[in-house]
């Protein structure tokens, strides 16, 4: 089910027959097409590809995916994904999910899902704010910020989506904004094909309840002044003329000019997001300026179906029980003439 | 070496109760199990019981630490671990003081006197010594130095300390227990070969122990007779003893094996579900996947993943665990999956009473869901019937696409019994809807016109790409949709579909007087109280009395009505404040439903059955 394959589907392929129906302008049309763009390119048969999502406006995405999908209750999408891989390891298998799917009431399922490293990739649509019920705070809504259920402004402190999975031992995190079609199709991909939990997060505009509210990172204008898009192996540069890098000072990632202090792009870091220790990617995470996007982190490890077919296998062919049956006669059992 | 006792002609019972009860460290359950197991493999029909303390170390001696085991063997068929006790083991003063309140008076008490010191005296908050200050005069008491006797024993056995002479104390009462009831030592000395195969001096530590229980029983003027109980009536085969949560495990198992589905189990521990995790775990070899979640719900949520990918999809669970699953059990009856949900009853409300037994979960199984959700609703009656009601779940649950919820408790499901071993061959074919190939025009909500059950297309099927959720859909093509008229027809339609399953399962049946006065009804677990206090009223000379015991629930055999009305008088006994004769009522509305009801946490007691019954008559 590899890249290799024959590339057999276009773009069509993947739409379904119902009828979008999120806000017109809602970057959330933006991850659908970047989703149905990159399926072709991933090698996988249809038949093998399954969307389960939760609740929100997000989670109506399995809907229009013509492929299987889940479309299930408010924050459960990590069990059934799970469930689903575990019965078989043969499929693509994608979680939907929202701020407040994943991170209020799915939270538990959330840091457990990123724990147990299955094969599943997670999306998550993060646009600081329940869109579906019409506009509450989130846990990673600002404080601060006037909702309808905050009036007053948010007196909650937010999480931060990526610091949450590094903590839950996330081996694959990416951030990306919801205007980058382009390097979200790419990162789709990436996500696909590592092995192991990939998580997703899309800095998504509500253009209804939260309009703007990553702007000031993501707009065509500021974006590559504030943003720095982060690969793998490659030195830390951002800039609109690519002039500004990163380096490291004592604890701290520092951003410096390129030609200035006789700074060269050799003093810059170099990304490397397969290291096993996550101190550089927190790091990079919980970095104000630049906001770092791209894969942040893609530390290959063992999967849990990985090892649960490993065990299996070695008990398989060690049990002297075949059939149900050899168990059932099997021990004290007595007779009755 | 094993010995049998051929001195005295012993005297021949029907029925003996015996519980033994120590310190937790005293191996109780060991040797309970161990008599129970001597005893159904001579051919007695046999329940037992386990009372476990529910803190995991409580300190020595201590009331609170007391574990015991109780056993019912018969030379007549024995449905229930027994009420009161004709012999009581007790290990120390703690145990006796917890106990004493089973045992019939005139009956007999074994002590191990050894034990009854000032310290243990204390602990179990005896003012007085009761071996001495009278206050069991109205027993038979037989004290024995138990702990000296033991280490006398083993004075020659090299490579022991203390801890493990102090251990195997529990033999020597066994091996007195095994001479007053005239059975065999052999089946515990091959255990013990077994068990410490590479410990012989265990091996030779512990038959020598229960051999001199044996033999100081048999020169004991003390007991002045032993008793036999003679080999029950059972029907020929293989058999073997087993608990309810292990049959539980086993009809699964059964059932992926005979349906050919890989067996998923999405769970998290409570109990007194755990043992179904516990047993499945170790079935790899069979393929099973079971998957601890971080909590209920994902329990029951990797389970609809499962089910949706094509596997024999199970989760397991007690009452607030069922609780906490009630809004994905709806969702796997919106998209009309095969999902078996089994729910072992414990105390109730809230935490409840986590160790005793209830049957207080019946409204939640059967209505504890928003919006109108009908499931199918089984419970087992005994523990060996775990395994045919595990078994019928699964079947129920592919054939008509639905989740089922099946109903045990905690007293069948840590009692056992006599189980006439089932090869998967002699069980029922089971059938699922899976459609493994595209079909044009195919909608997910296609239906069996007969059973009303939906397609099952699993991911992997080329063509078949379809999407389910919890929003209501189309009832032609499945897709989301709000239409009035719509939503009724959906509704109807999933009422209907469980309704239709009447035609898949049994009559239900009538015991004893198949007309008359009084028609007992009971549900689930309570199927052995029941049973054998109308078994014993009919004995007694009431010719007509009938009993009626409800495994299907949600829906009822269709004869119900029919049966109800062949008695003048019925009554619903159970063990809550009367949810199975609220549904009755809802259902058959023309009969008047006396009740029996207990909430204590235990079962019925034969006694204030008779009582009740006769009343009636
Ligand atoms: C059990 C339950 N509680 C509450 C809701 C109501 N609800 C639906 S979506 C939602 C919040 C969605 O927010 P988010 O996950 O951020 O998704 P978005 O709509 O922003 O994409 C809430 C509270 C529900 N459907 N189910
Ligand atoms: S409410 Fe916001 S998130 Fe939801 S569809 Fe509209 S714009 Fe998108
Ligand atoms: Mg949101």
């Amino acid at each position: 089910m590899e890249a290799t394959a024959v590339k057999k589907y276009t773009y069509k392929d993947f739409v379904s027959d119902q009828e979008v129906r999120w806000c017109p302008g809602c970057d959330d049309y933006v991850i659908l097409n970047s989703m149905q763009k990159a399926l072709p390119e991933m090698g996988v048969e249809k038949e093998n590809v399954v969307f389960v999502s939760g609740i929100g406006c997000s989670s109506r995405f399995p809907y229009y995916m013509n492929t299987y999908g889940v479309h299930s209750i408010h924050g459960r999408a990590p069990g059934i994904a799970s469930g689903v891989k575990l019965a078989n390891p043969n499929l693509s298998v994608w979680i939907i999910t929202g701020d407040g799917d994943a991170m209020a009431i799915g939270g538990n399922h959330f840091i457990h899902v990123l724990r147990r490293n299955i094969d599943l990739n997670i999306v998550l649509f993060n646009n600081e704010i329940y869109g579906l019920t019409k506009g509450q705070f989130s846990p990673t809504s600002l404080v601060g910020q006037k909702t309808k259920s905050s009036p007053y402004g948010n007196t909650q402190p937010p999480f931060s989506p990526g610091e949450l999975a590094l903590g839950a031992n996330a081996r694959f995190y990416a951030r990306i904004g919801g205007n980058n079609p382009k390097a979200m199709t790419q990162i789709f991909i990436e996500a696909h094909r590592f092995k192991g939990t990939s998580l997703i997060e899309v800095l998504q505009n509500c253009v209804i309840f939260n309009d703007g509210c990553f702007t000031d990172v993501t707009d065509k204008e500021v974006k590559d002044d504030r943003q720095i898009y982060l690969e793998h192996g490659k030195p830390m540069i951002f800039g609109k003329n690519s002039e500004k890098g990163l380096v490291l000072k004592g604890l701290k990632l520092e951003v410096v000019i390129i030609g200035e202090n006789g700074i060269t792009e050799k003093d810059l870091l170099v990304h490397d997001a397969k290291e096993k220790d996550p101190t550089l990617h927190q790091m990079l995470v919980r970095l104000e300026y630049p906001i770092a996007t791209g894969i942040i982190r893609a530390f290959d490890d063992v999967t849990l179906e990985e090892r649960e077919d490993e065990l299996t296998k070695k008990i398989k062919a060690n049990s002297k029980y075949k059939k149900t049956d050899d168990l059932f006669f099997s021990g004290e059992t007595y007779e009755v003439k | 070496m094993s010995i049998e006792s051929k001195t005295l002609q012993p005297e021949e019972l029907q029925a003996v109760v015996i519980r033994f009860v120590g310190d937790s460290g005293d191996g109780m359950q060991l040797t309970g199990t161990q008599f129970s197991d001597t005893s159904a493999m001579f051919g007695n029909d046999i329940a037992t019981f386990p009372n476990y303390p529910s803190e995991i170390r409580a300190p020595q001696g201590s009331l609170y630490g007391v574990s015991g085991f109780q056993v019912h063997i018969g030379s007549v068929e024995v449905s229930t671990p027994g009420d009161s006790v004709d012999l009581l083991v007790a290990m120390n003063p703690a145990a006796l003081k917890t106990n004493l309140y089973a045992l019939k008076p005139g009956h007999t008490i074994i002590v191990d006197k050894d034990s009854f010191n000032k310290k243990n005296l204390e602990k179990a908050f005896y003012t007085t010594n009761p071996l001495e200050d009278g206050s069991l005069e109205g027993y038979r008491v037989i004290e024995v130095d138990m702990s000296t006797l033991t280490k006398e024993a083993l004075k020659d056995v090299a490579g022991l300390d203390n801890k493990a002479i102090t251990r195997s104390k529990n033999m020597f009462a066994l091996g007195m227990v095994y001479w007053m009831y005239n059975r065999s030592t052999d089946h515990t000395v091959d255990f013990f070969n077994k068990k410490f195969k590479n410990k012989p001096e265990l091996v030779e530590a512990n038959t020598k122990v229960l051999n001199a229980g044996f033999y100081f029983a048999e020169t004991l003027e003390l007991i002045p007779n032993s008793f036999t109980v003679s080999p029950a009536k059972m029907k020929p085969g293989t058999y073997r003893i087993i608990m309810g949560n292990t049959a539980t495990a086993w009809g699964l198992l059964a059932a992926s094996e005979k349906s050919g589905l890989e067996l998923f189990l999405g769970s998290y521990p409570i109990t007194p579900a755990t043992d179904i995790l516990h047993e499945l775990v170790k079935h790899k070899h069979f393929g099973v996947k079971a998957f601890q979640a971080e909590d209920e719900i994902a329990g029951i949520t990797s389970a609809i993943g499962a089910a949706f990918a094509g596997d024999l999809a199970i989760t397991t669970t007690s009452g607030p665990g069922l609780a906490l699953k009630g809004e994905a059990l709806g969702l796997a009856m919106m998209i009309e999956l095969p999902l078996v949900v089994i729910n072992v009853q414990r105390g109730g409300p809230s935490t409840g009473l986590p160790t005793k037994t209830e049957q207080s979960d019946l409204l939640q199984a059967m209505y504890g869901r928003n919006g109108e959700s009908p499931v199918i609703v089984i419970a087992a009656g005994t523990p060996a019937d775990c395994f045919n009601f595990a078994y019928e779940a699964a079947r129920l649950a592919l054939e008509h696409m639905t989740p089922v919820v099946l109903l045990t408790d905690g007293y069948i499901a840590n009692g056992s019994a006599p189980w006439k071993i089932k090869s998967v061959a002699e069980m029922p074919e089971i059938k699922n809807r899976k459609v493994t190939k595209a079909v044009e025009n195919w909608h997910p909500y296609n239906r069996d016109p007969k059973t009303l059950a939906r397609d099952w297309a699993v991911p992997g099927t080329p063509g078949l790409e379809h999407r389910v959720g919890g929003l209501e859909k189309d009832s032609v093509t499945g897709d989301v949709n709000y239409v009035p008229e719509n939503h009724q027809v959906m509704t109807n339609t999933r009422a209907e579909k469980i309704k239709r399953v009447q035609d898949n399962i049994p009559d239900l049946k009538v015991e004893y007087a198949q007309e008359g006065d009084l028609l007992v009804v009971g549900w689930g677990g309570t199927y052995g109280t029941l049973h054998s206090a109308v078994k014993e009223i009919t004995e007694e000379g009431y010719k007509n009395i009938g009993f009626a015991h409800f495994n299907y629930i949600n829906p009822m055999p269709k004869n119900t009505e029919e049966v109800f009305k062949k008695f003048k008088k019925i009554i619903v006994c159970e063990l809550n404040s009367g949810q199975f004769a609220f549904i009755l009522r809802a259902n058959f509305g023309k009969f008047d439903f006396q009740q029996i009801n207990k909430v204590q946490g235990l079962p019925f007691s034969n006694d204030e059955l008779i009582q009740k019954f006769k009343q009636l008559l």
